[in-house]
């Protein structure tokens, strides 16, 4: 059996982004073929190859914990949610390339995993207002993915790419634009495939781990 | 001197109104989507606009504002629009987008709506048979049948929401239903709803694993199903797939305990969250609100009763009663007139301003509760029209508070419409909603009773397993 060590990563975005079908592609390689609202959060896990190729290889687990819901839920629901932000190791931030909502909520997403997060460095979140500051002391590796983008029309897809090369530089995170009910995106060999290998590679040495503890979820 | 109107009068307002539904859909409703049909914002706030025009002919009715003619004439134009709006347009686009979202109807959508509409016009007036809505001297195609039946719809509406309302508003405001929820209550269905979770990984590591050592010794990783299936698996080695499909198994079940922990937990902190709301000032004002309302729920449920019970129409409206009672009873004496056109335009003015409120606040909630990306345009349709219904009803049911000589106008321009009709029909649904809340009592009982039979599976096939 390979080695357990844990690693957590989270899954956020606006409900409707296609979350749960990404996951599914992710974990079980098949494309999800019924997907319905995530009530409170969905786990599922991959099994990786850790630094592939060479002789360092040993297999683990990333865990992929997809919480549902928006933004603009009530504060009850937000303060239910953050029990799932504790010791995390990475965040997957997705958005509806269709959708530029989608990726506008992503700031407020972000800000409300970190801010949870309180990490060694103390990230100061101000009046929930984006602050470009706060990502680049982040140390939580972000990765970004775009999903529909087989629904974007061939004339529209240079200007949806420019702004997604926007947002990655805001979030100091790899981009990864691709269609979750299509599993050729992800071939092994693509760009795709390496980027997302290597997400799952910084992962696994990222060493800032808190021990969870219940007691300080609330008193912070 | 109908064209003599200061267009400002009308206009203005109107156009304010617009304004008003206009930033509303945008700042409220759509706040987390994308406009990307703009047609549907335009239809909400016609909608609004040309419903708030009525509640504002209402008031020039009550104050004299312009003269009694070109009021007529604002109040046909008025129904005329909106009549064509709520029949004609939000059904057709209702039936336009929701074809639009099926992939398969995609093509021919304009079609597909047009039979969409035809099927909603037939039903729409087949609803007029069963009622006695119209004295018999009105022809086929008559603005009366038209108004009559998104009356009865409305009239609906209106009393299946006031009976709700009814019920719930006691139980939002006063905190004597809150139960008390510590913070240890909190943490503890949290660590246990995180335990879930990782239990879940584990077994689902379990079965990752699984599968990846099958595939590896290159065993089919897919069930094996049907005869077939069944006869092989039972000659083949049963580690694989039979460990699977059990632990998948215990899988689902643990995942829907995770929901319904994580759904708890929710409402345990909406619960906290109403307690310390109830500890501030606005709360307590609140608080204390909800005892005068439940009260006033009380006495229309009363109310309803009696009218049913009794057969009785109201005959006087509240407001010259109460000044009756106060000339006769307490000796004072009263320019009943000059007061009754007062009263009746701050009481009416209280009635539309709330039930705009509360409408808008309900739609806003319910709005968020059910929408998604794909449907909000729908979802935001079939609210115009519902708000539209409502609004229509709201005038006709409205004219039972007003002294005869303003209703005048509301009868001339409606028709000769059965009013009392409309005011029974309020009151037996009414009734017909708060016995149908009380009958969903035991379903609640039933609800608390399947969560606890779940957590007793949960132990047992924790027990199994471990």
């Amino acid at each position: 059996m390979a080695s357990l060590d844990r690693v957590k990563v989270l899954v956020l975005g606006d409900s409707g982004v296609g979350k749960s079908s990404l996951v599914h592609l992710l974990c079980q390689n098949q494309v999800l073929g019924n997907p319905s609202w995530t009530v409170g959060c969905s786990v599922d896990v991959r099994v990786h190859d850790y630094r592939e190729g060479t002789p360092e290889e040993k297999t683990c687990y990333i865990e992929l914990w997809d919480v549902g819901g928006s933004v603009g839920s009530a504060s009850s629901v937000k303060s239910t949610r953050a029990v799932f932000y504790n010791s995390v190791n990475g965040i997957i931030l997705v958005h509806d390339l269709t959708n530029k909502k989608s990726s506008q909520n992503l700031y407020p997403w972000s800000l409300e995993a970190l801010s949870k997060d309180s990490s060694p460095t103390g990230i100061i979140v101000s009046n929930g207002d984006y602050d470009r500051e706060q990502f680049a002391e982040n140390s939580v590796p972000l990765l970004l993915i775009g999903t529909k983008f087989d629904q974007i029309p061939e004339n529209k897809r240079n200007d949806v790419l420019t702004r997604t090369a926007f947002l990655s530089e805001d979030f100091n995170a790899e981009e990864i634009n691709l269609d979750c009910t299509n599993p050729r995106y992800l071939a092994a060999g693509s760009s795709n495939a390496v980027k997302l290998s290597r997400f799952f590679d910084k992962m696994q040495s990222f060493t800032d781990r808190r021990r969870f503890n219940f007691k300080s979820l609330h008193y912070d | 001197d109908v064209l003599n109107t200061p267009a400002n009068t009308t206009l203005c307002p109107q156009v304010l109104f617009f304004g008003f539904g206009w930033l509303f859909f945008m700042r409220q409703l759509f706040k987390d989507y994308e406009v990307r049909q703009y047609v549907v914002q335009v239809v909400f706030s016609i909608t609004f606009a040309f419903s708030c025009t009525m509640f504002e002919l209402i008031i020039f009715e009550i104050l004299g504002v312009l003269s009694s003619t070109s009021r007529y004439f604002h109040w046909k134009l008025n129904l005329y629009v909106i009549l064509l709006v709520l029949i004609f347009v939000v059904p057709f686009y209702i039936g336009y987008f929701v074809v639009s979202n099926i992939r398969l109807l995609h093509r021919q959508r304009l079609l597909f709506s047009c039979v969409v509409w035809f099927t909603f016009m037939y039903f729409f007036w087949k609803l007029g048979d069963p009622f006695p809505i119209l004295s018999p001297k009105h022809g086929i195609l008559s603005i009366e049948q038209l108004i009559s039946r998104v009356g009865v719809i409305g009239v609906t509406l209106m009393a299946l929401l006031s009976g709700f309302g009814a019920v719930n508003c006691p139980y939002t405001y006063m905190s004597y239903f809150l139960r008390n929820v510590t913070d240890s209550d909190i943490l503890a269905l949290e660590r246990r709803l995180l335990q879930t979770m990782d239990m879940i990984v584990s077994k689902k590591k379990r079965i990752a694993m699984t599968r990846r050592q099958m595939y590896q010794r290159g065993e089919e990783q897919n069930k094996q199903t049907g005869f077939w299936g069944m006869i092989k698996s039972v000659t083949s080695s049963p580690s694989g797939s039979e460990n699977l499909s059990l632990i998948q198994q215990e899988v689902d079940a643990l995942e829907e305990l995770s929901r319904q922990l994580f759904l708890e937990t929710v409402d345990l902190q909406a619960t906290k969250e109403r307690i310390e709301y109830s500890k501030t000032f606005q709360g307590k004002y609140f608080n204390f609100l909800g005892y005068f309302f439940s009260i006033y729920c009380v006495w229309k449920i009363f109310m309803a009763t009696i009218n049913i019970v009794f057969d009785r129409v109201g005959k006087t409206d509240p407001v010259t009663r109460g000044i009756e009672i106060t000339v006769n009873y307490l000796g004072i004496q009263f320019d009943v007139k000059f007061w009754s056109q007062h009263i009746s335009f701050i009481l009416v003015g209280i009635i539309i301003v709330t039930s705009i409120r509360g409408l808008l606040i309900t739609l806003t909630k319910f709005f968020y509760a059910i929408s998604s990306s794909k449907s909000s345009n729908v979802i935001v349709l079939v609210l115009a029209q519902i708000m539209g219904m409502y609004f229509v009803s709201s005038v006709l049911l409205m004219r039972m508070s007003m002294p005869l000589e303003y209703r005048t106008i509301v009868t001339e321009v409606l028709g000769e419409l059965q009013f009392n009709f409309y005011h029974r029909w309020f009151d037996v649904i009414f009734l017909i909603s708060i016995k149908r809340l009380f009958q969903t009592f035991p379903l609640i009982l039933i609800g608390t009773f399947s969560r606890l039979m779940l957590k007793k599976f949960y132990k047992c096939v924790k027990s199994m397993t471990s």
